[in-house]
């Protein structure tokens, strides 16, 4: 406080020389600092923000679904690629949206920092001396009290600390406002007091405000160097963890490939269960787990109970069938144990569509493919299969065989549900049979190759997620919610009392102000607080003036 | 599992309460309209003597009052049937009864309707401002019962964990609650327009632009944690369930977006340039974003919390 008075007049002289160019980019960039410090233009980003994420949800993102985004290019071809020349498709891995957020982020240390600083040094600092005129505030009384003046003020003290109010006592001969301790012009006749408490109120508001940059950082080094892969398995299949067996992944720039958690699992058996009208009840994996070599560990996994080791997690996140094939050969080769899993296509009666490729057929040229609609309980009427059930009662698949060239090699990738249309358009790939098959029953091909369809399987989609920041994520954004209390429910509230000596009588008039700042009216608060100064003064009265007449005043 | 007669009975109390509600609106209807306006007194002290303005309004205020009292009754006997609805539906399922939007909303409704109680028990004079929260609701809740009732029944395996206790709950209670600051906060915005004081409409008779205000900014106040604990609660079920806490997900992205603009309205309300009508608006997007989350991105954007069990 006093430090800036005297610089401010050595500044201050007249002749103020040109500012030089570096002077005046320097005043330049403090007055946009100071602008993008300002609350207003907190207001104004966390506007911008609120409004920046409004198109990643009215628009298809490729985080959540690739499938979404394909549909929508398709669906506006004109469109779409200069929406994703606007990031329109990524907004929340956008430029422009980390532009909001970081210069919400600057605003936010630029304002929080000096505020810290300010409070740290508050926490140290008497509650300052009482204003020259408290009737002048907001909340205020004035009463008569037969007591000295010291032994008033002292009553008000006890009751204030009782209230776990910081008490500063000051002689009366300090009334002055501008907060240095020898200001002439006092007032001021008797004792004063000034008390304060609330600190808490502005600690909350800090450590809200900070533990919202740390949640930012917790969210970055998760995007950094986390990762993500999802694959299918069959039952009796399992996975490792590495980029290469998972169907799909996502990892962070920083994430080293070769430097996963070594775990490997085993899918021993999926069990769904429904209620009576077809409501999925529970889905649970019971799975084996553990370093690649070793004998794993039996565990059960399913929804809301994912598998948590050391930072990393395995989760169902959802199921299907793999419809079981043999394959006989016109010479005599067979192949048993072909398990696909095909794709549920509707989450309620789990009918599931997929495809069956084998190019490698020893002795063979054609290349042998089906291409298959599965129900786990199938009606047939006239002849198109349907899916009525969820459960496995009664499974049937409706093949298409197709032989030739299924144009793998080509280069395009190529969905491992369906067999590549083009391929079928161009003629390189022919119908060769259809059937519906209940378990057990075959189709025989013209050239005497027979497909079985033997059995069915369940299989469980699996993702394994390794994410460094969520601990810490989690525990910021407890911070910001106790912050956030703190801040919001308590107040700040100083008391101001000035006792000067009343008339004749020997008693005392007693001056109270208080002032508070947020949580509600302070004005029914401060009624209530002076009564109960006004009841301590009268229970102190007759004690205090019978056994110390005259209380010299402490100073 | 499902219990079909206390199902019913649910549904049943569910009229009972749109009923009882509507009633209870007539009832501050006729408040309003022969309840007395301060300046309308100091108008008549003007134009007529002294015993005039002594007789004429003070039947008309008692009578306003007794209007209010008892349509305040009828709401607290509305509000009492309409526990009654989520309750009978809770034991006829056997789990709690906000599985789906229909229970979702009509809990919403509920949290808002006890809120403002809780209010015009607390302050009086907050009475007058029953048609607008009784309204909404009574028109919520036919919109509700009409394009979103779902039969009893089970809730799908993601929703049994003790995270729908917690997430949901908190969920409806700040949702309750900011439907009725944004409420405040409409009628602040009607009060506080030049010339309001004038007249002798419905509008000079609402409460001071200043306590509407005030009434706005407390129970954003409140509502505030109670949604950042919400949307807390979600992300850590979300890591269970979904496996990533956070994903952008549509419901997330606009849980995000209300709780941004309710950010931006409690640094508003401390912010010169921004105190009083300009923050009142920014509580008002916040209804608004919140109600376009419940009905738009439930009903018509597809996301992972697709629970909403309306076909
Ligand atoms: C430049 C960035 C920011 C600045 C300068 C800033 C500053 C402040 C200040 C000074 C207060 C205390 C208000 C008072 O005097 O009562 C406050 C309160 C608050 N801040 Fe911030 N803040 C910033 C960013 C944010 C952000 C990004 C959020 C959340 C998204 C946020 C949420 C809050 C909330 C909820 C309050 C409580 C308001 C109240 O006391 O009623 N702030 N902020």
């Amino acid at each position: 406080m006093t430090t800036t008075a005297p610089r401010q007049s050595v500044a201050a002289p007249p002749p103020p020389p040109p500012p030089s160019a570096g002077r005046r980019l320097g005043g330049l960039l403090l007055h946009w600092w100071r602008r993008l410090t300002a609350m207003r233009t907190a207001i104004i980003l966390l506007f911008l923000l609120a409004l920046a994420a409004v198109p990643g949800s009215l628009l298809p993102q490729r985080s959540l679904s690739q499938n979404n985004v394909n549909q929508y290019f398709a669906d506006h071809p004109d469109l779409a690629p200069v929406l994703d020349r606007l990031y329109l498709f990524d907004v929340f891995s956008s430029p422009w949206f980390a532009a909001v957020y970081l210069l919400l982020f600057v605003s936010l240390i630029g304002c929080v920092v000096p505020r810290a600083a300010e409070h740290a040094r508050a926490l140290r600092t008497p509650p300052p001396p009482a204003p020259r005129n408290l009737l002048r505030l907001p909340d205020s009384a004035e009463l008569s009290v037969p007591v000295p003046p010291a032994a008033a003020v002292d009553a008000v003290e006890e009751e204030l600390r009782v209230r776990r109010f910081r008490v500063v006592r000051r002689d009366g001969g300090s009334a002055g406002s501008s907060g240095t301790a020898h200001s002439a012009g006092s007032s001021g006749t008797g004792p004063e007091l000034s008390a304060e408490k609330g600190h808490l109120k502005e600690t909350g508001n800090l450590v809200f405000h900070l533990s919202l940059l740390a949640l930012l950082l917790g969210l970055a080094g998760g995007k950094l160097w986390g990762y993500e892969g999802s694959i299918l398995v069959t039952e009796g299949q399992g996975f490792c963890n590495s980029f290469q067996q998972y169907d799909t992944y996502s990892a962070g720039p920083l994430v080293d490939s070769g430097d996963l958690s070594p775990l490997c699992v085993d899918l021993e058996q999926f069990t769904a269960e429904y209620e009576e009208n077809l409501t999925a009840a529970s889905f649970t994996a019971d799975i084996r787990y553990g370093a690649p070599s070793a004998e794993g560990r039996p565990t059960t996994i399913g929804v809301n109970d994912p598998l948590r080791i050391d930072g990393d997690r395995v989760y169902v996140t959802g199921h299907g069938f793999s419809p079981t094939f043999s394959v006989t050969l016109p010479d005599g080769t067979a192949f048993s144990d072909l398990t696909v899993p095909f794709l549920p296509s509707d989450q309620q009666t789990m009918a599931s569509e997929g495809a069956l490729k084998l190019p490698d057929l020893p002795g063979q040229e054609e290349q042998l493919a089906l291409e298959g609609f599965f129900a786990p309980t199938g009606l047939l009427q006239g002849g198109v299969l349907t899916s009525v059930d969820p459960r496995p009662l009664a499974p049937q698949v409706a093949v298409v065989a197709y032989q030739g060239y299924l144009g793998l090699d080509s280069g395009l990738p190529q969905s491992v549900y369906s067999l590549d249309a083009s391929q079928i358009e161009r003629g390189r790939l022919s119908e060769v049979g259809s059937a519906n098959l209940s378990v057990g029953e075959s189709l025989e091909l013209p050239d005497g190759t027979r497909i079985t369809f033997s059995g069915v399987k369940e299989f469980a989609a699996l993702q394994y997620s390794h994410d460094p920041g969520q601990l810490w994520v989690l525990a910021a954004a407890i911070a910001l919610l106790a912050g956030l209390l703190g801040m919001l429910l308590l107040r700040r509230e100083r008391v101001f009392a000035r006792a000067r000596p009343g008339g004749e009588g020997g008693g005392t008039v007693l001056t109270l102000a208080s002032l508070t700042r947020g949580g509600g009216e302070s004005g029914t608060r401060s009624t209530a607080l002076f009564d109960d100064l006004r009841g301590a003064l009268a229970t102190a009265a007759p004690a205090r003036t019978a056994s110390e007449p005259e209380v010299p005043p402490r100073d | 599992m499902t219990d079909s007669s206390l199902a019913e009975l649910s549904d049943s109390l569910f009229s009972v309460s749109v009923a009882l509600y509507s009633v209870a609106l007539l009832a501050f209807c006729a408040q309003l309209a022969f309840g007395r306006r301060t300046t309308r007194a100091r108008e008549l002290v003007g134009a007529g003597g002294a015993s005039v303005v002594e007789e004429i309004p003070a039947p008309d205020a008692v009578r306003g009052n007794r209007w209010g009292i008892a349509a305040v009754g009828l709401t607290v006997l509305g509000a009492l049937t309409h526990t009654g609805v989520l309750v009978t539906r809770g034991m006829a399922t056997d789990r709690l009864p906000w599985g789906n939007m229909y229970e979702f909303a009509t809990a919403v409704v509920l949290v808002a309707v006890v809120a403002y109680v809780v209010l015009a028990v607390r302050s009086p004079n907050l009475r007058h401002i029953g048609v607008f929260v009784l309204g909404p609701a009574v028109l919520a809740l036919v919109a509700i019962g009409l394009g979103l009732y779902t039969e009893a029944g089970p809730v799908v395996a993601a929703l049994r964990s003790s995270w729908l206790a917690i997430h949901v709950s908190t969920a409806i209670l700040g949702f309750g609650i900011f439907m009725v600051s944004g409420i405040a906060s409409v009628l602040y915005l009607v009060r506080s327009r030049p010339g309001a004081d004038e007249g002798s409409g419905i509008v000079a008779r609402l409460p001071s632009a200043a306590a509407l205000d005030r009434v706005a900014h407390r129970t954003a106040v409140l509502g505030f944690p109670i949604w950042t604990f919400a949307v807390i609660a979600g992300a850590i079920w979300a890591e269970a369930a979904w496996g990533r806490f956070w994903g952008w997900d549509p419901k997330e992205t606009w849980s995000f977006v209300a709780w941004v603009v309710y950010a931006a309205y409690l640094h508003a309300r401390t912010t010169a340039g921004w105190r009083g009508r300009p923050a009142a608006w920014v509580n008002v997007v916040g209804m608004a974003v919140m109600i376009f989350n419940l009905t738009f991105v439930n009903l018509v954007s597809s996301g992972l919390h697709s629970y909403a069990g309306v076909e």
